[in-house]
Order: C-alpha cells, then structure tokens, then sequence
C-alpha cells in the first residue's frame, strides 16, 4: 500500500471503512464535518450504512444500538456534540457495549469556537456523563497515528466491550498528511456472542444476551461496576502508550504534553538543541490509561530539575502529571486556549523560564 | 532540511488547490509533508491562506509562523503576509490583481500577471495552477514533471479542461525560465 495525501477527518473516514465499520451515525460540526461528508459517500460503496442523526443525543443511542446488536459503529463529532453525546456514553459503557467515538476538539466551554482545542482532556478522560466509568482515550498527533489510532480502537472497544474515544484536535482533522493505511480489520468481531442481542442462527449456544444499564438490585449494581473496574485495572497494565522524544539525553526540564501541542513542542526541543540546551518531552499517546510509570520514572531523572505540562487548554493533564509525579518534582503548566497554536518560540520563552 | 510555503488570496482562487498540488508533488519525492488550511472565520469573506511544509525529517509543529516563501494571489494576502517571509525568500505576486509589491530587499519578487495569462491560455480559473508552476520552476522545491502529472491527476475526472491546465502550467513555467 502506498502514501496517499489525506486530510485528517477523511483519514479517519477511510480508516473505519478499513477497520469493517459498517455503521457511522453522525450530526455535522466545524471541524470534523468531513468525516461525514466522506463517508456518506465510501459507507454505501461498502453496502455500510450511514446516517445523519437528527441530533448528537440521538446519535449516541443510534451508536448504543448498533453496539448492542454486534455491528461495529463509530461516531464522530466535536467538543459541544460529544456533550450531548456524553450521556449514551455512560449507558454503552454500563451496559459493555464496544463503540468508537471520535471527538475532534474545538475550544470551549458552550459553542466555544471552531478552532483547535485541547480542552475536553477532562470531559474524555474523567468522565463527561455520570457513573463510574472510564472510556480508553487515543491521542493521535498527525494523520497517520489518527488512522492507526482508529483502527485499533475497534480492537480494544471489542476486546473491553466498551467506547473507545479517539481524541483529536481541530488541525489534525484538517490538515493533510502523507498516511499510509495498515492491513484491513476485515473479520466481525469475534466476541459477539457474549453480549450481541443479534446472531442466534449462527450461536453455538442458546444463551439470549440481554442489553442494560439498569440494576436495581445493589448486590448487582456493585457487580456491574466491579466488571467494569477490572477492566480499568487490566488497561492500565495492557494498552498504555507514551513516546519519549529527546528523552535519552540529560535534559533539565520534561514537557509532558500530547497531540498537536507535542509536535509544536518538538520543534521547540530541537531549536534548543541547537543552543545546548537538552529538554526532553513524554508523549501520552494513551490519555486513559495514562502512562504514570512513564512519567514518574522520566521526571525523576537525575538531570531533570523541573517538569510542566503544556496543553491546548487553561491546565487538565498537568493535574494527572502531579498525580504521578507525587510532590517528587515541581510541576509547572502552560497552556493557550481559544484556537491558536502556542508557537515554538513561545514554548521556549516558557522553558527559559524555567531554566 | 525545511521549508514552508504561505499560498494566500480570495476564496476560490484555488489556493487550497495549489497548496495541495505542491505537497502531493513532494510527497512522490518522499518527502515529508503537511498541509494546512485556515479553516476560521477569517475564510469568510476574507483572505483563504494555506501553509504547505516540506521537510526531509518528520515534520513538528506545522503551524509556520514565518515562511520561508509567500505565493500572493490578491492585494490583501501581500499586505498581510509579506513581512513574515524569511530573509532569502521568495515572494510571488499576482501582478493581475496587485498593483504594489512587497518593499523588502531581503527576498526575491517573482512577479507573475498570472490572471493574465491564465486568460490567454483559455480561462482564468487557471491562474492557480500559471501560479503554482511559475513558483515552483523558479524555487525548484519539486521536479517540475512529478509536479505537472500531478496537475493532471487532479483534473482526472473532467478530462476536458485538462489541455487548459497543462497549457497554464508550461506557460507559467516558461514566464519564470524567461525573466
């Protein structure tokens, strides 16, 4: 398979076509509309079926049901849409049903703008509708990692039966990159039997699977949430991602930062570089499960003096950043939000600073 | 080894379109690419800009606060844009529609009536594409062959105005070779 120049939404379009999604509910928002637009087109190519909802509360009980007959269905939407989407959420993850959501982040909080945002960290990975859950988050920085990031998100939704969530920002989904697709997912998931509420002509067993996310009883209610803590747990020990970027050098401070914001930060690490001085930056390409050994054991580096996070937000990760770093490390934070980029040259001003 | 190019001009000249002709021309090179629309409110009515940056190592930031060259399709885009351009640049201006130029000597104006000549050579939807080729001989960023295929290749499925833009393209290649 060779490169192919391509937008980030219609990356991640083409992607789930690639991943044997045959079913994408969506309502259109700035900026990740062409996803949509893309596969309203590819999804009838592939005898797939895609529908615009008449709303984002609709959609993530579209979403819910399609989950819960044993189709592979992704939606995507932007900061204000996953809101409304937010509560479906809560219901497919108590329920252990799989289902991708992209959310391609624009600022907020209300309508916000249209622009680039990191602002929704807490929303995707703390919560955002109620109950104890968690959904795993991917945080691509580029076109090609939104691409594999959703591919693989169909995996882990089916191997956890729960809402994965790809976390972009505005300009991954607009800007064009060289992307070069993995194999095709082609198989159904393998597991439907064990919650699908459609296949019995083809089960092997006559077990009915009954989808909710009601239990009166509190002996079953604790179970449910006990099911659902114990695959938080097994996360956290199988799937966490990071890159560690100029990490091999004796650098004084650490950024921690994901995402667009990270690639900016790169340029900044390799501009000091050239002045002699050594920063080293952690990637979380998982935001939950975060990785928390990762960060511990970078910013207790010898060399390292200080560490802060930088975000497309007003200070979200930096608050998982202390929680790792336990009082070990002074953690500072800066952040932009309301669309434009921090450059690398203001990065650096923030460094200096505290150098 | 980067560089960046700031396409700019009213909406609908086609400077999404050229931008992504030169970063697919790139990319056959094995290059590394990004292209970066303005997708604000600005695009309303406004000036549309594009950044496309090529790079022979994974690409940072893609955001470019200061270009290395600037392709100016209308007076707005020179006046905004112009003192951002890197020393040693290049600035093409659209001479069709701008009467001024950018009043730097720390870069090189390559001034192109490219509305002009798009005109003659059968439409002037075609001035993107007199630009694109006029820049791009003149900067030598791509292999100007891999680049006019991949004109052609964008224009695959209307086969008919297909003469019109390969005519555009030589003749904005052969305005740079000649002044």
């Amino acid at each position: 398979m060779s490169k192919v120049l391509m937008k980030g939404n219609e990356a991640i379009g083409e992607a789930a076509i690639r991943a044997g999604c045959k079913n994408y509910f969506a309502y259109p928002i700035t900026p990740q509309s062409e996803v949509a637009e893309y596969l309203a087109k590819r999804m009838p190519e592939v005898d797939g079926v895609f529908l615009q909802g008449e709303s984002e509360v609709a959609v993530g009980y579209m979403i819910f049901g399609a989950a819960a007959a044993g189709e592979r269905v992704m939606t995507t939407s932007s900061s204000p849409g996953v809101s409304l989407m937010s509560e479906a959420i809560s219901y497919i993850s108590a329920a252990q049903c799989p289902a991708v959501f992209v959310n391609i982040m624009r600022g907020g909080p209300g309508l916000g703008g249209i622009l680039p945002s990191q602002g929704d960290y807490f929303q995707a990975t703390k919560g955002g509708g109620h109950g104890d859950y968690h959904l795993l988050v991917l945080a691509p920085d580029g076109v090609q990692e939104a691409v594999e990031m959703t591919m693989k998100a169909f995996t882990l939704a089916e191997k956890y039966r729960g809402p994965v969530m790809i976390l972009g920002d505005g300009l991954i989904g607009q800007m064009m990159e060289p992307v070069e697709f993995p194999d095709d997912l082609k198989t159904e998931p393998s597991n439907k039997d064990d919650w699908a509420t459609s296949g019995m002509d083809t089960r092997k067993s006559n077990k009915r699977n009954l989808v909710r996310s009601l239990f009166l009883d509190p002996k079953e209610l604790n179970a449910n949430n006990l099911a659902l803590k114990a695959k938080y747990e097994q996360m956290k020990k199988e799937e966490v991602l990071y890159e560690g970027y100029n990490t091999d050098t004796d650098y004084k401070v650490l950024i921690v930062s994901y995402g667009t914001m990270s690639r900016v930060c790169k340029t900044s690490i390799d501009m000091m570089k050239q002045e002699g001085i050594e920063v080293g930056l952690l990637r979380p390409k998982s935001l939950f499960p975060f990785p928390e050994e990762a960060i511990f054991k970078a910013a207790t580096k010898e060399s390292c003096k200080s560490v802060i996070s930088i975000e497309m937000s007003m200070g979200q990760m930096v608050e998982d950043v202390e929680r790792c770093i336990k009082g070990q490390k002074k953690v500072d934070f800066y952040g932009e939000c309301g669309g434009e980029i921090p450059s690398p040259e203001k990065i650096i001003d923030v460094i200096k600073g505290l150098l | 080894m980067q560089t960046e190019i700031k396409f700019a001009g009213f909406g609908g000249q086609g400077i999404l379109l050229s931008a992504k002709l030169l970063a697919y021309a790139a990319m056959k090179q094995d290059f590394f690419v990004a292209w970066v629309p303005s997708y604000g409110p600005e695009m309303r009515g406004g000036t549309a800009y594009c950044t496309v940056v090529i790079s022979d190592k994974r690409i940072g930031s893609p955001i470019i606060k200061n270009p290395s060259h600037l392709v100016a399709m209308n007076r707005p885009s020179l006046e905004k844009f112009a003192k951002d351009v890197k020393p040693g640049g290049v600035i093409f201006i659209n001479s069709s529609l701008i009467p001024t130029r950018s009043e730097r000597d720390d870069i090189t104006e390559l001034i192109v009536p490219a509305n002009d000549i798009a005109t003659k050579a059968g439409s002037i939807r075609a001035a993107n594409i007199v630009a694109l080729s006029a820049f791009a001989a003149k900067t030598k960023l791509v292999d100007l062959e891999i680049l006019k295929n991949c004109v052609k290749e964008e224009f695959a499925a209307k086969a008919k105005i297909i003469p019109l833009n390969m005519k555009a393209f030589d003749d904005g290649v052969n305005i740079t070779n000649n002044s």
